[in-house]
């Protein structure tokens, strides 16, 4: 394998609907922004192109991934499409390493979009739930906000975990995306009104979850001598790791913990893992990406996170799998202020904050959740804080991470069934 | 009465209606003796011939081990392990609101099985409550003709 750096991104604004912009436009939309930032890069270095979307049913045009490729101009070059639930958009960039780490392209496109407004949104959460067991889960009340209540009910079980915490989570993610003119859905918000807005489905309330967009991102990932030859500043992709779970939540195993470097098997004496309330894909996709990026104890090696939070809950059960702490700490490290950043006011009293934020740019919860670009939206946005550009990019620097060295992008599909964790870094 | 033009919703840009559907074929293929012990109110979970790890929810061969699995009945009470009341749900679903989902959990098996709770109001509902299986008497053929309900119900 031979090293990957990431040259230039690109993003859409995200939103509700995106009706004057087919899927092909809004890609295009952010190539361009893409190309536009890498002037001595060109087109003709691209050797091929991988495409993520997510959802047939949402589209509902087979081969959509070819219809940008010759849109874009790419043809006769090498394409594929990458579809893995809401990890789409993390295999995306995890293929498109491949391409360059292999040997096999020089400069490879990650492509990404989904179009989500084109059915209404309890339609949408049902095509979502075909993505669990259709004979034994989906008949039952198919509902991935269901699901993820299930998991994190238990979660709160077994540790103590509190809505107020998960309602934290909420408040920094919205707060954070204020700053963020890509987002869909920025606000300041208290714990009082995550809280007290509509129950969607116990403990989670319309405030606890992502809402559905339409949207596009690009990565052009290239070689060390591609790479230097056009960017000034190219951010080097230094581990990729990924893991799955059974697709049914009743399967999964009650066993033990899978350790991280800076962990024992004494910590997690009476727990068995992962059951429901945690995500033992998660767990070993950081623990593939940190020893191929020679992290040991990424609470302290990492300069911030995007990670997918789909849910308050899942990014609180993601601090854990991560091992930023403990398994159980999850509620007790954003009550801490650790995953806040140091310039946006939240409102809220947090003695150790901005330590390691997560989530800068608003993550899914604010800036919304094309599934397909999602997963590549993260590495935009930690490709931007790692060149230190996110003032240029986003009009104002309040979300730049201070001296950003490494970052952690994590993308996660449906109850955990797929999980990647890929680590960027300052070249 | 059937509408046979075409609805369109604005044109700058021009939306329309585009109706979709569909009906499959759908085989249950090895799993069908389940939902056949369904509608003879058993409720058929999977035993490893090998390993002897037992599945509530059936799978004809073992997730850990890779060898095939034998038919197990379940005894028809176990606690439930986590829940949580849908207010909102998938549009097919949208009508049933409120409904309660659990995850039960037997003595006799190592794997969990979804499932409604029925016949308890969402406030009472609590982790480690015991409940009882419960058959559709028209089956549907679907996993829906199966609920739980709590053991002690006044």
């Amino acid at each position: 394998m031979r090293p990957v750096y990431m040259i230039s991104g690109g993003i859409t604004k995200f939103a509700k609907a995106h009706q004057d912009k087919d899927f092909r436009l809004m890609v295009k939309e952010a190539y361009d922004y893409a190309l536009q930032n890498v002037p001595r890069f060109s087109k003709d270095m691209i050797d091929g192109a991988v495409g993520s979307y997510f959802s047939d049913h949402f589209t509902r045009q087979l081969k959509a991934a070819s219809m940008v490729q010759d849109y874009l101009g790419l043809c006769p070059k090498p394409s594929r499409r990458i579809e893995g639930g809401g990890a789409t958009g993390g295999l995306c960039f995890q293929s498109a390493w491949e391409a360059v780490a292999s040997g096999r392209m020089n400069c490879c496109l990650a492509f990404g979009f989904e179009t989500m407004s084109r059915v209404n949104t309890w339609k949408g959460n049902e095509f979502i739930a075909l993505a669990s067991d259709t004979n034994f889960d989906f008949p039952v009340g198919g509902f991935y906000s269901g699901y993820y209540a299930m998991m994190v009910q238990r979660h709160m079980h077994e540790f103590g975990t509190t809505v107020e915490q998960m309602a934290m989570v909420s408040v920094k993610n919205h707060a954070n995306a204020l700053y963020n003119p890509y987002a869909q859905k920025a606000k300041r918000l208290t714990v009082k009104e995550v809280r007290e807005s509509p129950m969607v489905a116990t403990p989670l309330t319309m405030e606890d979850i992502c809402t559905m967009s339409d949207g596009a991102a690009v990565c052009i990932l290239a070689s060390e001598e591609l790479a230097e030859k056009v960017c000034d500043r190219p951010v080097k992709i230094t581990g990729v790791g990924s893991g799955s779970d059974a697709m049914r939540m009743a399967d999964r195993p009650h066993g033990n913990v899978i350790l991280l470097p800076h962990e024992r098997e004494a910590d997690y004496r009476q727990l068995r893992y992962p059951g429901v309330h945690s995500f033992r894909g998660g767990r070993m996709a950081a623990k593939l990406a940190y020893e191929m990026a020679g992290i040991s104890n990424p609470g302290e090696e990492l300069s911030f996170i995007e990670l997918h939070d789909a849910y308050t809950s899942s990014e609180i059960q993601t601090y854990e799998d991560l091992g930023l702490c403990k398994y159980g700490d999850g509620g007790h490290f954003v009550e801490s202020g650790i995953p806040f950043l140091p310039a946006v006011d939240y409102g809220l009293e947090l003695p150790n904050r901005g330590r390691l934020p997560v989530n800068p740019s608003g993550g899914l919860l604010a800036c919304g959740h094309p599934v397909g670009a999602t997963g590549l939206m993260q590495a935009v946005f930690a490709f931007w804080q790692l060149q230190g550009s996110v003032g240029k990019h986003l009009g104002n620097d309040k979300l730049q991470v201070e001296n950003a060295k490494r970052g952690l992008i994590h993308s996660h599909a449906g109850t955990g069934t797929y999980i990647t964790v890929s680590i960027l870094e300052a070249a | 009465m059937e509408s046979t033009g075409t609805i369109v919703y604005g044109i700058d840009p021009l939306v329309i209606r585009d109706h979709y559907e569909i009906d499959y074929l759908h085989s249950y293929a090895e799993d069908s003796p389940f939902f056949i012990g369904l509608t003879k109110g058993t409720l058929l979970g999977s035993r490893c011939t090998a390993c002897g790890y037992t599945y509530a929810t059936p799978r004809a061969h073992c997730m850990e081990c890779g060898e095939p699995t034998t038919w197990h009945a379940l005894r028809l009470t176990g606690r439930i392990h986590t829940f949580t009341t849908c207010h909102y749900g998938g549009e097919a679903f949208l009508k049933e609101t409120p409904f309660t989902l659990i995850l039960v959990e037997f003595d006799d098996a190592d794997t969990l099985f979804l499932s409604r709770l029925k016949g308890m109001p969402p406030d009472q509902v609590r982790i480690g409550l015991p409940v009882v299986a419960r058959f559709a008497k028209t089956p549907s053929f679907k996993v829906t003709d199966v609920w739980f309900e709590p053991t002690n119900k006044a």
